[in-house]
């Protein structure tokens, strides 16, 4: 099952080598990853998304806490939270396939950013779900090039998940 | 007061009551060795800085305190790194300081570069690069905090040139200010209640203790919780030394070389208390058949020891300091006659032994004639292989502390500085080494090193012209083909030892045996005594690897 772990770790040099590099020699695989600073310049907030069974997760969760420089971590996945990444799509064009690409965008409610004779960019933000149907439904037109950010989440409700440690 | 960065990392150690380091210089660590210079903390050089890390190891692990290696930059960093994931494993406090090249040359490939906090990041507890000289005191406080606190283990500092030889206002902060460090202590009192009350519905249980009852001073704790409740006990080799192996109900080392009765013990127990261990495949043999009958308990200081390898039923997470006495006091006398009987039958039945009656000597038979000669606050240090386990299962030991060896990485050349370590912090106790042919030669360069040092070390080579584990393995598992462990040419230890102005001696008789143990326990320097023993004898008993426990073959 996939998980989604939210991470404040301090804002240093090496930190998301440290990371990286514990997914990597203990074995787990890292779906995708997003860092960032937050509204405190002096800590970052990562969101990892790992595949695992509760056994793994728990050892990926103890193992990140074990780092120095983490100072929280939350597997948000059981509770109410947004997730969102964005992805962007240059997908081949001609006058024939055109008007039917932008009904596409259309109904996924995403945006053409660059236009030309030959393509088109278009921006999709999203849960990963709603980018992978945007991405088969454009596939059949040509997909060019593909390039996705990891995803970010935050937890539903009026706590401050950056500001309590 | 202003201080260079160099001077301010002698103060640093000052500060943290560091008596002696271990090193080696060279370019770029010239200025911390300036520093150094006459500044009355003893400073040994090692003849390769494998020997620094090794030795600070020792000094750390028989003494209790914080080990402190340096080495300058490039080759020399990454020479400590065997030290560093050694001590890592082991859980063992050091301080490594490697300098390194001006700020301004890192990243640019400069001569004697090496990017040593990315080598070391897994293979540590933490680490640090000091980027300015103002950070320097504040960096080196967290180091050895990090070092020394919960589950204990090395910190690595890289300080490049500039930072040492730049000037600063020098003021040691008093508690290191880690927002993501806060190294557990107490735990739930709740949770001990829960385990005094499995252990009372409890038939068949069992101690097993690790390294972590030696790190936290709790051997004495130990043997009275085993006194007062009468449960049987088991050990990692990490844990073999906090309860004296004469004790009764302690059935020696468990997994691969443990004893018969550990052995069946644990595979037969309804409940394992497991205190301060990590469940290492030496010790488990195929995890899905380990302890399969038991409710497993565990205390521990870190929390991702719990579940990692053995599903937990019930876990103590914290500093056993707390724990241990707490659950001593809550527990009573178990009733549980059947099993002791049981388990004391096993035991009483299945010693370890081996054959004395042979023209050859047996290479434990030299374990056993050291461990009747030895004081009883000795050191006994080993190397990595057969002699390692053979000091594991016929040695006694007198104190927690007093076995001395790479049980996790199992690394081959530790046991020569490790020994200088442990006879730098203890002048007055005695320091045994049991080593292989195999191993001295990894690190038989520091024996100028413990002449040099004055350290009156004894060291004992159980010489059986080869590598031993090796071969073990290659006659009962890869039919009979001694591939590259064989020493076609055999070194001459004896004139080795000379030539370093060690004392040296050859031994190929039983009588000869016993005049060598008597001569080195009164040799007031280092003493090399290479002793040919049984070239073909296997480490039995042996679980074979991946089996269960109860696979035991005598």
């Amino acid at each position: 099952m996939k998980h989604t772990l939210a991470v404040l770790v301090e804002n240093r040099r090496g930190v998301l080598a440290r990371v990286a590099g514990l997914f990597s020699r203990r074995g787990y695989n890292i779906e995708s990853l997003s860092v960032s600073t937050t509204d405190r310049k002096d800590i970052s907030r990562m969101t990892i998304v790992v595949e695992g069974d509760e056994q793994i997760i728990e050892q990926v969760t103890k193992q990140l806490n074990k780092l120095i420089e983490v100072l929280k971590v939350v597997d948000v996945t059981g509770e109410e939270f947004v997730d969102r990444g964005i992805a962007l799509f240059k997908v081949e064009t001609s006058t024939v396939t055109r008007s039917e690409i932008i009904q596409i965008v259309s109904i996924f409610r995403a945006q053409i950013v660059d236009f030309s004779i030959e393509s088109l960019i278009i921006e999709a933000t999203g849960t990963e779900k709603k980018i992978l149907a945007i991405e088969e439904a454009l596939k059949p037109f040509g997909l060019i090039e593909v390039v996705r950010t990891g995803e970010i989440a935050m937890v539903r409700g009026g706590g401050n998940f950056s500001s309590d440690k | 007061m202003i201080l260079s960065g160099a001077q301010a990392v002698v103060e640093c150690l000052k500060k943290e009551n560091v008596d002696t380091v271990f090193g080696y210089p060279g370019g770029v660590a010239l200025p911390l060795y300036d520093a150094l210079y006459n500044c009355g903390i003893h400073h040994i050089l090692t003849r390769h800085e494998q020997g620094a890390a090794h030795a600070a190891d020792g000094y750390a692990r028989s003494s209790g305190r914080v080990g402190v290696c340096i080495s300058t930059s490039g080759p020399g960093a990454t020479n400590l790194v065997t030290g560093i994931a050694t001590a890592n494993i082991d859980s063992v406090p050091m301080v490594c300081i490697t300098c390194q090249v001006t700020t301004d040359a890192l990243g640019k490939d400069s001569f004697q570069e090496a990017d040593i906090t990315g080598i070391t990041a897994p293979i540590s507890k933490h680490n640090f690069m000091i980027h300015t000289v103002e950070s320097l005191p504040e960096v080196m406080t967290e180091a050895f905090y990090i070092a020394s606190t919960g589950r204990p283990g090395p910190v690595i500092v890289d300080i490049p040139k500039d930072v040492l030889v730049s000037k600063a206002e020098f003021a040691y902060p008093e508690k290191p200010q880690l927002k993501g460090y806060k190294p557990v202590y107490s735990g739930d009192e709740s949770m001990i209640r829960t385990v005094v009350n499995v252990l009372k519905q409890a038939k068949k249980p069992v101690f097993f203790i690790g390294g972590g009852v030696m790190l936290s001073d709790m051997a004495d704790v130990v043997l009275e919780l085993v006194n007062k409740t009468g449960i049987p006990v088991t050990a990692s080799m990490m844990g073999l030394a906090s309860l004296d192996k004469k004790h009764p109900l302690h059935l020696g080392m468990l997994g691969m070389h443990g004893t018969y009765a550990a052995n069946l013990a644990v595979t037969n127990c309804d409940l394992l208390i497991t205190l301060g261990a990590r469940f290492d495949d030496r010790v488990t043999g195929a995890v899905s058949k380990f302890a399969p009958n038991a409710t497993i308990v565990q205390f521990d200081i870190d929390p991702s020891e719990i579940n990692k390898i053995i599903p937990t039923n019930y876990c103590v997470l914290a500093d056993l300091k707390w724990s241990l006495p707490i659950f001593t006091k809550m527990v009573s006398a178990c009733d549980i006659k059947p099993w002791v009987d049981e388990v004391l039958l096993w035991k009483k039945e299945h010693p370890l032994r081996f054959k004395e009656d042979t023209a050859n000597i047996k290479p434990q038979a030299v374990i056993c004639a050291v461990d009747e000669a030895k004081a009883n606050d000795a050191f006994v240090v080993t190397d990595v292989g057969q002699h390692q386990m053979w000091t594991a299962q016929y040695a006694h030991f007198g104190h927690p502390r007093a076995l001395i060896s790479s049980a996790g990485l199992g690394t081959m050349g530790y046991g020569l500085p490790a020994a200088i370590g442990a006879q730098a912090a203890n002048p007055e106790r005695e320091v045994w080494l049991f080593s292989g042919d195999g191993s001295i030669m990894m690190n038989c360069q520091e024996l100028a090193t413990a002449v040099e040092q004055n350290l009156p070390i004894k060291i004992f080579i159980l010489n059986n012209q080869g590598l031993g584990m090796v071969r073990q393995w290659q006659r009962m598992f890869y039919g009979k083909r001694y591939s590259g462990s064989k020493h076609e040419v055999p070194t001459n230890f004896q004139l080795l030892a000379e030539a370093f102005g060690a004392k040296g001696l050859t031994v190929h008789t039983k009588e000869e045996l016993k005049y060598a143990v008597t001569y080195a326990k009164a040799c007031k320097g280092p003493i090399l005594v290479n002793v040919f023993v049984e070239e073909e004898e296997n480490v039995m008993p042996m679980v074979p690897p991946g089996t269960a426990l109860d696979q035991i073959v005598e």
